[in-house]
């Protein structure tokens, strides 16, 4: 393989790593389903939030 | 807006989705275009048997694989954004979003996946046909992608076949061939797709003319220049008539951004298209200021014939979307959101019946949400309750007016460009007029302003909308912590700075090594 061709595997994996073993894992947490059992949970949470009055 | 909505967290939240969209848009439109070109390539490579297109074909396939291999996945961080960022977004689409992303990652990119492999490690593995099979079979994977992704955004701007269920507090599809067909789906499919193509077509022509002002790999450049311009000028015939629908479905769902897109405030029949013009404050309204397109040069009457096809028709301005406008039978926006606060009240009702375990009334109220003449009259409003005055509907018209109209001048640039390539190419004279091939190469970056400046309008035009009429930015966000949304904004800064640094250069110095072929 040439250089060219190694060094993009090196990016790639170095970027892929970076985006789901530090982001995703540590920074980007899907906040319903951290916060919440179940979808009705979920549901009654966001019902909450779209039904506050002004 | 809402009193305990934080303000600072809504437009971190905003800065970081756009700075993810934009630097991810810088990637995909190469791989759109730059794969039909290499098919072209290719397929002339199979039928001809020409070792010189097989070269060709090969050289332009390493720079489309440079620039997908560091492009590739950086669009999931935006759906990393939806989950943590968007939290209260991503459950009210519910699985209208889900299911085209879905069919996303399963169909096209695992297809993508599977014969780019091919594609770059199969050259004398697999017979001829097989390997030009797996390149378009990789072509048609990279637009089948951006259809699902296309389809999911379209219905932010036009939500059309699902129904609101209150029990889940979500969307839930009723009508997938109707979310498919979605008219503005259809014209955003085209009009990105084709964007892609002319980018793709302005890069070969771009490198391809560096070689020839180099005077290095001559014949290789004049023949992908050939191909480019070819393909470039048939796109950008169909990226304008795309446009030009585009343009007529905004004016219908999404007739605040069209205006916006002219700053078009006052309605009238015969209007004028600006065609370049620079805006000027004239007063402060309800909320929004009212500007003026000075120094302008317009086309009269086009605006009024490209929206309805008739020279007198009329086209309604921001202001009448503000203030309604009887006569035009436009609703102000005081009246939306009255029948926004009506749906939300009703939501509101329903949720303290469940809570207070009174199910007769729960049921009943339900019912209403299956009512089309209340889903038509004050649930497609819903977004509108959260609104603080009439004049919060009106996006940031400068930004959006500057954008078109700089994306709208690159296009016509673009074909011209293509033209000129074309017409030097076929008189055999190309590589004698260097002042069209510096033209060409300094053209370049343009074409990635006019990628950029189409997200714009695009998503800065569909303010304070997240989903038009239906959910407004400030609700859909999580309440999360505003420090931690500016420190993740920049590590992606960083991190995509980086791979485009990565990528620029990589690029250049296999550019500047040609198309020998290495051993692999």
């Amino acid at each position: 393989m040439p250089l060219w061709g190694r060094k993009l595997w090196v990016i790639i994996i170095i970027k892929l790593f970076i985006m789901f073993a530090i982001l995703k894992l540590f920074l980007f947490p899907d906040l319903l389903k951290k916060n919440f059992d179940n979808d009705k949970e979920r549901g009654n949470y966001v019902l909450e939030q779209i039904t506050v009055k002004t | 807006m809402l009193e305990n909505i934080d303000l600072s967290l809504v437009n971190w939240s905003r800065a970081q989705f756009a700075l993810t969209a934009l630097y991810h848009w810088l990637f995909v439109p190469l791989t759109l275009g730059l794969s039909f070109i290499l098919v072209i390539m290719e397929t002339k490579y199979f039928r001809t048997g020409s070792e010189v297109w097989k070269k060709i074909t090969r050289f332009w396939m390493k720079l489309f694989g440079i620039n997908f291999a560091i492009g590739v996945s950086t669009g999931i961080i935006l759906e990393f954004q939806f989950g943590t960022n968007w939290s209260n977004y991503s459950w009210f689409v519910g699985d209208i979003f889900g299911a085209p992303l879905a069919i996303e990652g399963i169909l096209a990119f695992f297809m993508e996946s599977t014969f780019i492999a091919v594609m770059f490690f199969g050259w004398g593995k697999v017979s001829k046909r097989f390997h030009l099979v797996s390149t378009w079979l990789v072509a048609i994977g990279a637009s089948l992608s951006a259809l699902w992704i296309l389809v999911a955004g379209a219905w932010m701007e036009n939500p059309v076949g699902m129904v609101f269920n209150p029990e889940t507090a979500r969307n839930e599809m009723n009508n997938f061939w109707e979310v498919l067909t979605n008219p503005v789906a259809i014209d955003k499919f085209f009009h990105t797709v084709t964007s892609g193509f002319v980018l793709a077509s302005l890069f070969v022509i771009a490198i391809s003319a560096w070689f020839i002002l180099k005077n290095r790999e001559k014949d290789m450049a004049l023949k992908s220049i050939k191909v480019a311009a070819v393909f470039g000028f048939f796109a950008s015939v169909v990226l304008i008539f795309t446009g030009d629908t585009s343009a007529r479905t905004l004016a219908k769902v999404q007739p605040v951004k069209f205006a916006a897109m002219e700053a078009h405030y006052a309605g009238e029949n015969n209007a004028g298209l600006t065609v370049i013009g620079f805006l000027k404050d004239v007063g402060e309204l309800d909320g929004f200021t009212e500007k003026k397109v000075v120094a302008k040069i317009e086309i009269p009457s086009l605006l009024s014939i490209m929206t309805n096809g008739s020279k007198n028709s009329y086209v309604p301005g921001i202001k009448d979307f503000v203030y309604g406008n009887e006569e035009h039978n436009i609703l102000s926006a005081e009246e939306k959101m009255r029948r926004g606060r009506e749906a939300r009240d009703l939501l509101f009702s329903y949720k303290e019946a469940k809570k207070t375990g009174n199910e007769v009334l729960a049921d009943e109220l339900k019912i209403k949400f299956d009512d089309a003449e209340f889903q038509q009259d004050c649930f497609k409003y819903f977004g509108y309750a959260f609104l603080d005055k009439p004049g919060d509907i009106v996006p940031n018209v400068p930004i959006v007016f500057y954008s078109f109209h700089i994306m709208v001048a690159l296009g016509f640039l673009f074909i011209l460009i293509q033209i000129l390539a074309w017409f030097y190419s076929y008189r055999n004279n190309l590589d004698t007029k260097k002042w069209f091939l510096r033209l060409a190469i300094f053209i370049l970056p343009l074409a990635y302003v006019a990628q950029e400046t189409g997200w714009i309008v695009t998503e800065l035009g569909r303010q304070p909308w997240v989903i038009q009429d239906l959910m407004p930015v400030s609700i859909a966000v999580s309440h999360v912590s505003s420090a931690t949304v500016q420190l993740t904004f920049w590590l992606f800064t960083i991190l995509f700075t980086a791979l485009l640094v990565a990528e620029i250069s990589i690029m250049k110095r296999q550019i500047q090594n040609g198309p020998k072929i290495e051993e692999e």
